[in-house]
C-alpha cells in the first residue's frame, strides 16, 4: 500500500467533503434507515446516518465514489457517531463495533470500484473518522453545578478504543480525530489509540487531528487558544493537525496561518462552505471555497485541504483542480538543541 | 521555512512556553493540602468555592503554573482531585495557566490528568519502587501528554549528595529518552531541596549539593529542567518569615544562576535579593553556600540574628479621608490620582446605586475621566499620570462589563450608544509601538473605544478589521523610514476599497511634510498628521464632530496644499552639485601621517548575557522622558517648576522597575562586535575583508548639496584609508535586549499600561546604553585606539569621544539595505537573535546596530537630499535595480 507520508512530501492531498449534506440529497425514509435487519427496532432510527453503512451501503459507497471522482485523495469513513456513547441516542450501543467495521469496508470497497471503473492508479486513502461525542469532559451540562460531568474519561477512552478496533479491523489507513471542540475528549481518543496499538502489538497507524475553533474569539468551545490546543494534542505525534467545521474559509484563514507557523507536523484544513444562512443552509459556491483554499496553498499554509459541512463533490472538484499544481507547505525544522 | 525550538511547552486555556529567557517559572504552592492549612481546611469542609479563590490568588500573584495536591489521610484524594480540577476548568481566569498534578499516589495523579484538557506537569514519578513501575508510570504520563517531574529518589532512597543527585538523574534520563520515548525538554528533575541550618553538621552542605548538582545536570542535559520545593530549605526557621524569605531569595539567586528553571513557591511572597538587609544577606549566603561554617559557626550566627529580627509589618500611613466622600467623588478621586486599591468595591457600590451599569460609565466614570482629560489638556497632569488613571478606568469597566453584557442579552434592541471606535496599528515591517501604545491609552481615556492591532500589521488586516469593526478613524504608526512607503500604500488601498474613515499618521519617522506631500494626495477622505498623543485627542474630537469635521478637514487640506507648494518651491532654493563634483570634494585627511591602530583581534566577539547593572550606568535618560512627552534636559527636568514633581515620580518608578529588571533578570542583553581589515577602493566604496576571507564591498552615500567654501561633501567612505595609502580597519556591532514579551503580556493582562510603557521605554534605553557601553570598551580596549579616554556619562551622551558608530538607515548612511552586509559580517541573525523584517526593522524592537570608524577626523553628519546621478551610480555599484534603490531611499531623494 502507498505510504501517505511519501505522498505528503510531494503534494497537497485533498480530503473529501460533507457526508451528511450528500445523504440528505437522497431523501431517505425511516424504512431506508431500518432496512430489513432493523425493521422492528423499538425506536426511530432516521437520522442515524452511520447506520446506513449497514442498511444502505450502496448509498454510502456511491457518495464515496463521487468524492473520489471529484479528486479526493482521502475519504472519511461514515463513522462520526459510531461510538457506544453517541449510539445511545438510538439505543444502538451494541452496534458500535460493527458500524465501524462496516463503514471502513464501504470506504475500501468504494476505492476498489472507483479504481476498476476509472483505471486511476493514484493512491487513495481511507481515514477512520472519530467524532467528538455528544458528551464533553471539560464542560458541565448543568450550569448550577460546574464540577459535574456527564461522562468520565475512562468511559470516553473505552468508547473510542472500541471504535478504533472496528476501524482498524475494517481496514482504514489512518485515524482521523476530528471536529474537536473539547480537547479532553480528543485526549481520550489519543490515549485510546496509543494504548490500543501498543497493547495489541500492532504498528501504529498515522493519526490526523482536526480541531474546531467555534467562533470569533479564536478559541475552542472548551476555551483553549489555538496554540494551547496544539500543545495539548502534540503528544499524539500526529501526521497532521488542522481545523475543520464551524467556520467558513474566510473566518478560518488567520487560524490556519497561525497553525502553519507553530505545527511541527503537516497542516490540514477543511472548512465549511461559508457560514450558514438564515435558513441554516450553506451557500458558498464551489469556486468561492476553492479560491480561498488556493490562496492558502499559495501562501504555503497547508498540506491537506478539503471541505466540511455544506461542501459537495463539486466543491471538492474545484478545490482539487485549484491546488493540484501548488507546492505543499514545507515541514518546519525541529531543532534538537537550544543554540 | 519556520524553525521549532525544543522548548518545554505547557498549556491551560493558554500556552506557556518555557524559553531560555523565561528565567524562572513560579509554580503556585498554596493549592496544596500538605502545605497550606487554610486550603486543607477548605477542602475538608467541602468549601470548594473558597478553595478556588486560593487558586485565583496564586494566579493573580504571578504563578505561571498551579500545583494541586490532595494528599491527606483524611481525604478521598481521587475524589477531591477530580472535583477540584473539574471546578478549575470552569474558571477561565484560573484555568488559563497549566496545572501541576501533585501526589505521591499515582492513582491521584491519574485522576487529575483525566480532568485536564491542557498539557500538565506530573509531580512526580521516581525509581523509588524500581525501574519497572517507573517505566509503567512514565508511559501513562506520556499517553496523557504530560511533562514529568522525576524525583531524585531510587531503590536506595532519596538523593542527598551532589553525586547521588547527578547519578539518579542520569539513569532516569536514559530510561525516559531511550526506552519510553520522552523528549528531553519534557523532563524536569526535582533533585531535592533539604532543610539546612538544622544544627546537624551533615545537613550543612545540602544547599551546595543542590546548586552544584543543578550545574552539572544542566551541562550534561541542557534541555531538561530543574525544579524544587524551595520552602523546605528554611524549615528550621518556621515562624520567622523575614529570615525564611531572605534564605529563599539568596538560595534562588544562586540556584537560578546554576540553571534552576522552576520552583514551587508562594507566588507573591518572594523577596528581591538586592533588597535584603545586607547583614542578613551575608549570613544567609554563608549558611547556604556552607562558608565560614566550621562547627556550625555560620548556622549559629544566623540563628542568633534571627532572634533579633522581628516580623515588622511594613505599615504605611495613608491619607484615607477621601474614603468618606460619596461614591461618585471616590471614583473621581481614584481616577484622578490613579488609585486602584478600592476601585472594584466602589464600582460595585455605584453599580447598585445606578439603574443601569452603563450609566456608571457614562456618569461618574466619564465625569472623572473628563477631569483627567481637562487637567491633561491644561498641562496640569502629565502622561504618566494619565496612563495610571487609564488603568483605574479599565479595572472599573472590567467590573461592569459582565453586567452590561447581561443587559444587552435581555434587551437586544437597546444597542449600546457606542463610543467612537479608533483602530491603531504599527504598519507592516515595523516593530516599534511605544508611541502608539501611549496614543491608545490617551484616546481611551477620552472615551474612545480603541482597537489596537499591534505591530507588523499588514495593510489587508488593518483595513479588513476597520471595515468589520466599523472603525470611525484609522491611526497608523511607524518609526523606520520604509514605514513611510507602507503608509502611502495603506492610503492607496483605502481609496481602492472606497473607505470613508479619516486616516491619522504618527510616529517618529513621519512628518507633516511627508504626510502632505506623499500620503494625503492618495486618499481624499482626510489624512491628518498627528504630532503626539496629546494632539491626538483634539484631532479625533474634531474629526468625529459632524459640525466641525468639514471645517477641520478643509483647514488641514489648505495647510497641506501650502506645504506641498513650499516643498515644490523649496527645491530651487538649494543647489546641488553634480555627483562627480561632490565626489571630488572629500574630507581631507593627511593619510601619510596617520597610522591606523590595529584592533586587538579581527573577527567577531559575542557578548551573551551582558551584565545589565553595568549597562544601566550608561543610560541616557532624556529620551526616556521624551517618550513620556516630558521634554527638557536631564537631570534639570527633575527639579522643573512645572513638571518636576511628576518627572521625579516617573524617574523613581522607572528606576525601581529597572532594579527589578536587573535583579530578577527579566531581560537579557546580547551583542556582538567585529573588526576587519578595510580599504577605500573607490570614492564611496570600502572593501572589507571578513574573517572568513570574504570580500564585502560596502557602499556609502555622499552629501550632494553645494557646501560653503572649504566645507567637504561628507561621505563615511572618506574616513577609511584609500587602498594606495596602505591598510586600515573598520568595525561593526549589533546589540539587543531580549525577553520583554512575557512581561509585557503580564502587564497587559493586569491592564497596567503604565508599567508596560515604562518597561518598553526602559528596554529602548538599555539597548542604547549597551551600544554606548560597548563602544567605550571598543575604543579603550578591544580596538584600543583611544586607551587613555576618560569621559563622564554626560560627555559620552554628548558624543565627545573619538571615532563614530553610525547606523545603517540613519542620517550618515541612510540606506537600510546595507544592514544585510553588516549582519553577515557579524555572523548572521542567529548570533544575537535579532531578526530583520522585510522593511529591515530589527526585532526585538530594542536593538541597535552600526559601523565603527576609528579615524579621529570622523564625525556624525547627515547625507541630506541627493540627486538622481548619485542614485543611478549607487544602484549600479550595489547591483540593484534603480527602482528598488529609489524606493529604499525615497525619503532622501531630491527629485520626485
Amino acid at each position: 500500500m502507498a505510504d501517505i507520508r511519501k505522498e505528503l512530501e510531494n503534494r497537497i492531498l485533498v480530503i473529501d467533503g460533507a457526508m451528511g449534506t450528500m445523504i440528505q440529497r437522497h431523501k431517505l425514509t425511516e424504512e431506508d434507515y431500518r432496512g430489513d435487519r432493523f425493521k422492528d427496532w423499538h425506536s426511530d432510527v432516521k437520522g442515524n446516518n452511520d447506520l446506513l453503512s449497514i442498511t444502505r451501503p450502496d448509498v454510502i459507497i456511491g457518495i464515496h465514489k463521487e468524492y473520489l471522482k471529484a479528486g479526493a485523495d482521502i475519504i472519511e469513513t461514515n463513522t462520526f457517531s459510531s461510538t457506544v456513547i453517541a449510539q445511545a441516542d438510538y439505543d444502538m450501543q451494541a452496534l458500535a463495533y460493527e458500524l465501524n467495521v462496516a463503514s471502513a469496508q464501504c470506504a475500501r470497497k468504494a476505492i476498489e470500484e472507483y479504481k476498476a471503473e476509472t483505471g486511476d492508479t493514484a493512491p487513495k486513502f481511507v481515514a477512520g473518522a472519530i467524532g467528538p461525542l455528544n458528551k464533553t469532559l471539560s464542560l458541565s451540562p448543568d450550569v448550577n453545578n460546574p464540577g459535574y460531568r456527564a461522562v468520565t474519561f475512562d468511559e470516553v477512552a473505552e468508547a473510542y478504543t472500541e471504535q478504533i478496533r472496528g476501524l482498524v479491523d475494517g481496514g482504514v489507513d489512518v485515524i482521523l480525530i476530528e471536529t474537536i471542540f473539547d480537547t479532553l475528549n480528543a485526549k481520550g481518543a489519543i490515549f485510546a489509540a496509543k494504548k490500543f496499538f501498543r497493547e495489541n502489538k500492532l504498528p501504529e497507524l498515522p493519526i490526523m487531528i482536526s480541531g474546531t475553533i467555534t467562533d470569533a474569539s479564536g478559541r475552542t468551545l472548551s476555551g483553549q487558544t489555538l496554540e494551547a490546543f496544539y500543545i495539548s494534542v502534540a503528544h499524539a505525534n500526529p501526521l497532521s493537525v488542522g481545523l475543520n467545521c464551524a467556520l467558513g474559509a474566510s473566518e478560518m484563514r488567520p487560524h490556519i496561518e497561525e497553525l502553519s507557523q507553530i505545527a511541527s507536523c503537516y497542516v490540514s484544513a477543511y472548512p465549511n462552505a461559508g457560514l450558514p444562512n438564515a435558513m441554516g443552509e450553506y451557500d458558498e459556491q464551489p469556486h468561492e471555497t476553492a479560491h480561498f483554499l488556493e490562496d492558502w496553498a499559495k501562501e504555503g499554509f497547508v498540506n491537506i485541504v478539503g471541505g466540511c459541512c455544506g461542501t459537495t463533490p463539486d466543491h471538492i472538484k474545484h478545490i482539487a483542480d485549484n491546488v493540484r499544481k501548488m507546492k505543499p507547505r514545507e515541514l518546519p525544522v525541529v531543532e534538537a538543541a537550544l543554540i | 521555512m519556520s524553525i521549532i525550538k525544543p522548548y518545554l511547552r505547557l498549556s491551560g486555556l493558554e500556552p506557556l512556553v518555557v524559553r531560555p529567557e523565561t528565567n524562572f517559572v513560579n509554580v503556585g504552592e498554596r493549592t496544596n493540602v500538605t502545605g497550606s492549612k487554610k486550603f486543607a481546611r477548605l477542602i475538608k469542609e467541602g468549601n470548594y468555592e473558597e478553595a478556588l479563590s486560593v487558586a485565583r490568588q496564586q494566579v493573580e500573584n504571578g504563578a505561571q503554573v498551579l500545583d494541586i495536591n490532595m494528599d491527606d489521610a483524611l481525604l478521598d484524594g481521587v475524589q477531591a482531585m477530580t472535583t477540584f480540577v473539574n471546578l478549575v476548568q470552569s474558571e477561565p481566569d484560573i484555568a488559563k495557566i497549566p496545572l501541576m498534578i501533585d501526589s505521591s499516589k499515582f492513582s491521584i495523579i491519574e485522576a487529575g490528568l483525566k480532568c485536564s484538557q491542557g498539557r500538565c506537569i506530573v509531580n512526580s514519578i521516581s525509581m523509588k519502587e524500581g525501574e519497572e513501575k517507573f517505566i509503567e508510570q512514565a508511559y501513562v504520563c506520556k499517553d496523557f501528554g504530560a511533562a514529568v517531574i522525576v524525583m531524585a529518589f531510587d531503590e536506595k532512597g532519596q538523593a542527598d549528595t551532589m553525586q547521588r543527585k547527578v547519578e539518579i538523574s542520569e539513569r532516569a534520563y536514559k530510561i525516559l529518552t531511550e526506552q519510553v520515548g520522552f523528549k528531553p525538554e519534557d523532563i524536569i528533575f526535582d533533585i531535592n531541596i533539604f532543610a539546612i541550618a538544622t544544627g546537624l553538621e551533615e545537613h550543612n552542605n545540602y544547599g551546595v549539593d543542590f546548586i552544584e548538582a543543578t550545574r552539572i545536570i544542566k551541562q550534561k542535559f541542557p534541555l531538561v529542567k530543574i525544579s524544587g520545593g524551595v520552602s523546605n530549605l528554611s524549615f528550621s526557621f518556621r515562624g520567622n518569615e523575614p529570615v525564611r524569605e531572605a534564605m529563599h531569595a539568596v538560595f534562588l539567586y544562586y540556584a537560578i544562576n546554576a540553571g534552576m528553571d522552576m520552583g514551587i513557591v508562594n507566588a507573591g511572597a518572594l523577596q528581591v535579593y538586592d533588597e535584603i538587609e545586607p547583614a542578613l544577606r551575608d549570613l544567609c549566603e554563608d549558611v547556604i553556600l556552607n562558608r565560614n561554617n566550621d562547627n556550625n559557626e555560620a548556622t549559629d550566627k544566623l540563628i542568633a540574628f534571627a532572634e533579633t529580627v522581628k516580623s515588622k509589618g511594613k505599615e504605611e500611613k495613608k491619607d484615607e479621608a477621601w474614603r468618606s466622600a460619596s461614591v461618585e467623588e471616590r471614583l473621581k478621586h481614584a481616577l484622578v490620582l490613579g488609585i486602584t486599591d478600592y476601585i472594584e468595591a466602589d464600582t460595585e457600590e455605584a453599580r447598585q446605586k445606578y439603574p443601569k451599569p452603563l450609566e456608571v460609565i457614562e456618569g461618574p466614570l466619564m465625569d472623572g475621566m473628563n477631569v483627567v482629560g481637562d487637567l491633561f489638556g491644561a498641562g496640569k497632569m502629565f502622561l504618566p499620570q494619565v496612563v495610571k488613571s487609564a488603568r483605574v478606568m479599565k479595572k472599573s469597566v472590567a467590573v461592569l462589563t459582565p453586567y452590561i453584557e447581561e443587559e444587552k442579552k435581555k434587551n437586544p434592541k437597546t444597542q449600546q450608544g457606542g463610543a467612537a471606535k479608533i483602530l491603531l496599528a504599527t504598519v507592516k515591517g515595523d516593530v516599534h509601538d511605544i508611541g502608539k501604545n501611549i496614543v491608545g491609552v490617551v484616546l481611551g481615556c477620552n472615551g474612545y473605544d480603541i482597537v489596537d492591532l499591534g505591530v507588523m500589521v499588514p495593510t489587508d488586516k488593518i483595513l479588513e478589521t476597520a471595515q468589520k469593526e466599523n472603525a470611525d478613524i484609522i491611526g497608523l504608526s511607524g518609526l523606520i523610514t520604509p514605514s513611510l512607503d507602507e503608509m502611502v500604500h495603506v492610503a492607496k488601498e483605502m481609496k481602492r476599497r472606497g473607505m470613508k474613515q479619516p486616516l491619522l499618521i504618527g510616529g517618529a519617522t513621519t512628518s507633516r511634510t511627508h504626510t502632505a506631500v506623499k500620503i494625503a494626495p492618495e486618499y481624499q477622505e482626510g489624512v491628518v498628521y498627528v504630532l503626539d498623543a496629546s494632539r491626538s485627542v483634539t484631532v479625533a474630537g474634531s474629526l468625529l464632530n459632524k459640525d466641525q469635521k468639514g471645517d477641520f478637514l478643509n483647514s488641514i487640506s489648505k495647510e497641506y496644499t501650502k506645504l506641498r507648494d513650499d516643498f515644490a518651491n523649496k527645491k530651487v532654493t538649494k543647489t546641488y552639485l553634480p555627483f562627480a563634483e561632490a565626489q571630488k570634494n572629500v574630507t581631507k585627511i593627511d593619510w601619510d601621517n596617520y597610522t591606523p591602530v590595529k584592533p586587538t583581534f579581527t573577527g567577531t566577539k559575542v557578548f551573551d548575557n551582558f551584565d545589565l547593572a553595568e549597562i544601566a550606568q550608561y543610560i541616557d535618560w532624556a529620551p526616556f522622558f521624551i517618550a513620556w512627552e516630558l521634554g527638557g534636559r536631564f537631570p534639570d527636568i527633575l527639579t522643573d517648576d512645572v513638571i518636576g514633581k511628576e518627572a521625579t515620580k516617573l524617574y523613581n518608578d522607572a528606576k525601581a522597575l529597572l532594579q527589578k529588571v536587573i535583579n530578577e533578570k527579566w531581560l537579557t542583553a546580547k551583542g556582538v562586535i567585529g573588526f576587519w581589515p578595510a580599504t577605500k577602493t573607490a570614492p564611496d566604496s570600502v572593501l572589507v575583508t571578513s574573517h572568513t576571507n570574504e570580500a564585502v564591498k560596502l557602499e556609502f552615500l555622499r552629501q550632494q548639496i553645494k557646501k560653503a567654501a572649504d566645507q567637504p561633501n561628507f561621505s563615511l567612505a572618506d574616513y577609511i584609508k584609500p587602498a594606495d595609502k596602505g591598510s586600515d580597519f573598520m568595525g561593526a556591532f549589533s546589540v539587543t535586549i531580549q525577553g520583554i514579551e512575557p512581561h509585557i503580556k503580564k502587564f497587559e493582562a493586569e491592564q497596567d499600561d503604565y508599567n508596560k510603557i515604562t518597561l518598553q521605554a526602559l528596554a529602548d534605553r538599555l539597548v542604547e546604553a549597551f551600544a554606548e557601553c560597548l563602544h567605550e570598551k571598543v575604543r579603550k580596549d578591544y580596538w584600543g585606539y583611544d586607551k587613555s579616554e576618560t569621559l563622564s556619562n554626560e560627555e559620552l551622551i554628548k558624543e565627545k569621544y573619538v571615532g563614530i558608530r553610525p547606523a545603517p538607515g540613519y542620517p550618515a548612511c541612510p540606506d537600510h539595505t546595507e544592514k544585510y552586509k553588516l549582519f553577515n559580517l557579524l555572523g548572521g541573525e542567529s548570533v544575537t537573535g535579532i531578526h530583520l523584517t522585510e522593511s529591515l526593522a530589527m526585532y526585538p524592537a530594542a536593538s541597535v546596530c552600526g559601523w565603527y570608524f576609528a579615524n579621529p577626523d570622523s564625525k556624525y553628519f547627515g547625507v541630506g537630499k541627493i540627486e538622481k546621478d548619485q542614485v543611478v551610480d549607487y544602484a549600479a555599484r550595489k547591483g540593484m535595480d534603480l527602482e528598488v534603490v529609489e524606493r529604499w531611499l525615497s525619503p532622501i531623494l531630491e527629485y520626485a
